[in-house]
């Protein structure tokens, strides 16, 4: 059987042309990305969890004598332009950042699916009051929204979590009603009920369990999102206020030094990557299964 | 067997109308079973056998309404055996699970009580490793198998009523026949009043005491399966038989009634089938069509039952549909 395939001779340093390098691209995450993006993300929980009790220094303690120190044995990325440990700080602000973006990937995921779930199953007025809500929620830029949410209620952790929620809830209400909404009538609903098996009971224990999958994939590969735009919000000053150490506060923070403290933006830049990737590893292969 | 003669009725339903987005898809059906027979409900994809049953169970699909009609089953209990045993199980629930369901949730049994009721039914069904089927995901199951989870979880509420929607059509000829023969030892057994759709006569026969034959949402003909097979009183159910593979011989084309099935059937007037009728005659589509019938036992919607009986009968080749061979030989 193998005489039908024959594998090119694999030659030492081969080029590779532009097309296989797509094909390659498109072809889905293997196993190995999976652990990898796995791996990620366990070793950023972790930190996100110790981080604060294995930081060498307090992460919001100034040095003005020592501003924009370069690496060295003492501060290992070293000195932001207040003097504080940059490592330090990178490690602390793992908890924060990866904390609320786990958060606000949560609650908009609990909200939308028990509201999908229920409009799809229910049907009637409260899917078509659903679907024009979330129409009305879908129409508006989603940055754009979020800026103007955090302009009128003030910054803060707390009002991060309510923005994220109300404009993220859509994407899973949405979701889930399509997937509910094909199977509800399936035959083994049907069957349920004629067992005599309540509403609340076939939703819950009947119907989740073959909706979740899909919301559960676009949870991780929302958790990816919602960490950029958290980030993206604290760069711009609008998410976690300062001085509470987090990544996109320090890349703010460096820009002015870029020339020559590159280091200050290129680490917490390459945590957000790096983990934004491992999000995205695990998404994708949960997606194509 | 037929039933007994003066066995109560179980399933009484009249004037049954319903309406989905497009119109009215089921006009005017009227059904009656008595307790510890079988009707046979026959006709071919869409013609409405399918939310007739699903209509006596209460589950119809969202968007098709009950426009009219009595749906009386006398506060019976009813079950349903579904088309597809891969779609009505739950791909998430293991047998046990799905077995446990209707017992705690709607007998309110314990969960060993229930556990135990379970392994009791599906032996009943003939899962002989019973114990080892309780813990295995549908997926992992033949179609058979599936089947047989299927019917013992409808028998879990202990129905009077047993509504099979083609539970025979997905499975392979032989599981066919001894699902067939389950079922009709269960009907036996428990006396249910059952209600068997399929659009294979040749199952049908197998099973029913009476068959009721339904066409573009109407029932057009009514009657004890012998008769019917016998000598079918409307052009539909005579073309019906003829379709059968296995009523022509080797060499001949396979027969098909021409034509298609119409879009609007509520729209017609008169008899539905008449467009595709060889033997229509202007007064099929001048108005609503009679019941003719002598007895009520057997009665069909068809202006010229008595010519396509006689037709029938005399394997006339002209003029109707030229019928060779013994429909016993497609039934039996």
């Amino acid at each position: 059987m193998t005489d039908l395939i024959v594998d090119p001779p694999a030659k030492a340093g081969r080029s590779y042309t532009s097309g296989e390098v797509v094909a390659s691209a498109r072809k889905p995450v293997g196993r190995f990305g999976f652990r990898f993006g796995l791996t990620i993300v366990i070793l950023a929980a972790l930190l996100a969890i110790v981080g604060p009790y294995i930081a060498p220094y307090n992460p919001n303690a100034q040095d003005l004598l020592v501003r924009l120190a370069s690496p060295s044995s003492a501060h290992w990325l070293g000195t932001d332009e207040l003097g504080r440990d940059e490592f330090s700080r990178l490690i602390v602000a793992a908890r924060v950042d990866l904390g609320v973006a786990v958060l606000a990937a949560l609650f908009p995921f609990i909200l939308g699916t028990v509201v999908g779930a229920v409009s799809a199953y229910f049907g009637s007025i409260w899917d078509l009051a659903v679907t024009r809500l979330v129409d009305l929620v879908l129409s508006f830029p989603v940055y754009v929204l979020i800026i103007s949410l955090i302009a009128i209620a003030g910054g803060g952790i707390r009002t991060l979590l309510i923005v994220f929620t109300v404009v993220d809830w859509v994407q899973y209400a949405r979701l889930v009603r399509s997937v509910v909404l094909r199977l509800k009538n399936e035959d083994y609903i049907s069957a349920a009920r004629l067992g005599g098996v309540s509403h609340l009971r076939i939703l819950v224990r009947h119907l989740w369990p073959n909706a979740m999958r899909s919301s559960l994939t676009l949870l991780v590969t929302d958790m990816m999102y919602v960490l950029l735009g958290l980030v993206s919000l604290s760069y711009l000053g609008l998410g976690i206020p300062p001085p509470t150490a987090d990544w996109g506060g320090m890349i703010a923070g460096a820009q002015p030094y870029m020339q020559q403290q590159w280091w200050l933006i290129a680490a917490p830049g390459f945590m957000i990557a790096l983990i934004g990737s491992g999000l995205m590893l695990i998404g994708e292969r949960l997606d194509a299964r | 067997m037929p039933a007994d003669a003066d066995a109560p009725e179980a399933v009484n339903v009249s004037g049954l109308t319903l309406s989905g987005p497009q119109g009215l898809l089921v006009t005017d059906v009227a059904l009656h079973i008595k307790v510890g027979e079988c009707l046979g409900l026959v006709g071919e994809s869409g013609s409405g056998k399918t939310l007739t049953v699903r209509s006596i169970a209460g589950l119809l699909p969202s968007g098709i309404e009950l426009q009219a009609g009595r749906i009386d089953t006398g506060g019976r209990r009813v079950g349903m055996v579904f088309q597809d045993p891969m779609r009505a199980l739950n791909p998430t629930f293991t047998v046990r699970r799905a077995m446990r369901e209707p017992l705690v949730q709607h007998h309110g049994l314990s969960r060993p009580a229930a556990d135990r009721r379970a392994l009791e039914l599906m032996k009943d069904v003939g899962i002989k490793d019973a114990e080892r089927i309780a813990e295995c995901y549908p997926h992992q199951l033949s179609g058979g198998l599936r089947q047989r989870v299927l019917i013992a979880a409808a028998l879990a509420c202990e129905p009077q009523i047993l509504l099979c929607d083609e539970p025979t059509t997905a499975l392979d000829v032989t599981t066919q026949a001894i699902i067939l023969d389950l079922l009709h030892g269960l009907r036996e057994e428990r006396e249910l009043a059952m209600l068997f759709v399929s659009h294979d006569l040749a199952v049908i026969s197998k099973i029913s005491d009476r068959v009721a034959v339904m066409y573009a949402g109407q029932t057009v003909e009514v009657g004890p399966t012998a008769e019917i097979l016998r000598s079918p009183h409307h052009a539909y159910t005579a073309g019906l038989l003829r379709s059968s593979p296995s009523a022509g011989g080797p060499d001949e084309p396979l027969f098909a009634i021409e034509g298609v099935p119409p879009q609007r059937p509520a729209e017609i007037v008169g008899c539905r089938f008449a467009a595709r009728c060889p033997w229509a005659i202007p007064e099929c589509t001048c108005g609503e069509v009679p019941w003719i019938g002598q007895d009520y036992q057997h009665i069909a919607r068809c202006v010229r039952s008595d010519d396509v009986a006689a037709a029938f009968s005399l394997r006339v080749d002209h003029g109707g549909w030229p019928l060779s061979l013994e429909v016993d030989h497609a039934v039996s």
